[in-house]
């Protein structure tokens, strides 16, 4: 690891801010005190995280001090989902059981079998992964899925009105919104290396890693970011199943975006 | 004497509220079982509101419904369905073709089967094959009805059928729903159009203010 940004190469960096708060400048936009406020922000947050991050993962720390990093990142993971689609009921407990599975899963394979040895130091980076990657799908999937059974209110209730069952009658509808929000994450997985070079790959090579390795650890990373996208999206769709319709299935009155 | 009536919907002191409104307001009544019962009365009434009730995809918030003498809640709500189907107000086609659509109700059911409701509804088994949203409105309307008659209902439930209909598909829907009538099956007939529950009606009911009382005098001949 020998390429690393000094501080004095930090704040040269920091012309970068300003080229895009003079392109704002130059062309009225208005965001230059935005542009400023979020490159600062930004900074700010990191700083803390590498701070803390350096106290949680130092060697000899206790490896319960990232599992509890990964906890809270769950839980803040979650309310940052809920923020992002109030109009989905529930949304809070639903994300932070769908994190919760899909760490189950993609942490249990990844350091079960071995893949990364267990430490603080492999942990909280890829739990991080894990949850950043699977935010927009399922926050993606609740929304489309609670539009879907709202929009489709009179066909959901004619398939009721048939006999079937709540599960079954939202079948077309939960598959509707996981294609949505899996296709996006897909298409990103087909398009690595050729389109562009991913965030944990160009981290390593610019810290100084072998290429080969950097793209082992990238293609990792890519297969976890599938495996957590599918688990959290059929997690969230199948939950608020149960929640949008009642024991003795009915649909639940779903207000319009006008209404809320 | 005449015979003692078989009730097929008992309302007992039924009230649905939205918010401080309240749709229905301690509905008593019986609907029989024998023919068309037409419930008529004003847009906002309450009419939907009170056939939704019948099959559950709406529960009171006071009072009990009952049918055929059992409170609906100690029923189970998928075979009441089954037993109690609902062709709504604007046609619900599922994606597919209209066979794909008969096999939602009734997943077994072969192509004799599927040919004969379509034939119920005076529609020609050909259309089995043809997609369900290329059909007319009133087609489609009538395939909605098939597709309830699969699952072998005993009542139907019609919430004004087809106000989104010309007079000729109307008058299509009407035949067919009275040859049904006359087949047995209980028929609940929801609507505002007076003249139609003149021709349709073997008894009318007015939903007024929230209240469901007998029409007399004004049922088909």
């Amino acid at each position: 690891m020998n390429d690393t940004v000094s501080w004095a190469g930090l704040a040269v960096s920091l012309l970068l801010v300003a080229a895009a708060a003079g392109i704002s400048w130059w062309q009225r936009l208005g965001l230059q005190r935005q542009i400023l406020i979020a490159a600062i922000r930004a900074l700010v947050q990191l700083l803390l995280v590498g701070a803390a991050l350096t106290l949680v993962i130092s060697p000899g720390q206790s490896i319960w001090w990232s599992w509890l990093w990964v906890a809270a990142m769950l839980g803040y993971a979650a309310t940052v989902a809920r923020r992002r689609a109030p109009e989905v009921p529930h949304l809070l407990t639903l994300a932070l059981a769908s994190f919760t599975a899909a760490a189950v899963v993609t942490l249990g394979v990844l350091f079960g079998l071995h893949v990364f040895p267990l430490t603080g130091r492999t942990l909280v980076p890829i739990a991080g992964m894990m949850v950043g990657n699977s935010m927009t799908a399922t926050v993606l999937a609740g929304r489309r899925l609670t539009d879907e059974l709202r929009d489709k209110r009179d066909e959901v209730e004619a398939r009721l009105a048939l006999g079937q069952p709540a599960r079954l009658a939202a079948t077309p509808y939960v598959r509707a919104s996981l294609r949505a929000a899996l296709t996006p994450q897909i298409e990103t997985t087909k398009a690595t290396g050729l389109v562009f070079l991913p965030g944990a790959m160009t981290g390593l090579i610019l810290a100084g890693a072998a290429p080969l390795q950097a793209v082992l650890v990238q293609a990792v990373v890519m297969f976890l970011v599938l495996a957590a996208t599918a688990t959290t999206t059929t997690v969230i769709a199948l939950g608020l199943i149960r929640r949008l319709f009642t024991p003795d299935h009915r649909l639940v009155y779903l207000p319009a975006p006008a209404d809320r | 004497m005449d015979e003692p009536q078989l009730v097929a919907f008992e309302f007992d002191r039924v009230a649905v509220r939205r918010g401080d409104r309240r749709v229905l307001d301690e509905v008593t009544a019986q609907i029989p079982a024998a023919g068309i019962t037409v419930i008529s009365g004003p847009s906002g009434a309450g009419k939907t509101t009170l056939l939704r009730l019948c099959n559950r995809l709406e529960v009171p918030d006071e009072g009990t419904v009952r049918y055929r003498g059992r409170p609906l809640d100690k029923l189970d709500p998928l075979a009441l369905r089954r037993r109690v189907g609902m062709v709504f107000q604007r046609p619900t086609p599922f994606p597919g073709t209209v066979a794909g659509n008969l096999a939602v109700a009734h997943p077994d059911a072969g192509p004799e089967e599927m040919s004969a409701a379509l034939k119920r509804v005076a529609l020609d088994p050909v259309l089995l094959a043809q997609e369900a949203r290329t059909l007319s409105g009133g087609e489609l309307q009538r395939m909605c009805l098939a597709r309830t008659l699969v699952t072998q209902p005993e009542t139907l439930l019609l919430d004004e059928p087809t106000s989104a209909l010309d007079a000729q598909p109307k008058q299509v829907f009407e035949t067919t729903a009275r040859e049904l009538a006359a087949q047995g099956i209980t028929i609940i007939w929801v609507t505002h159009d007076g003249a139609q529950a003149g021709r349709v009606a073997d008894r009318i009911y007015q939903l007024r203010d929230g209240r469901l009382t007998p029409a007399a005098g004004e049922a088909r001949p």
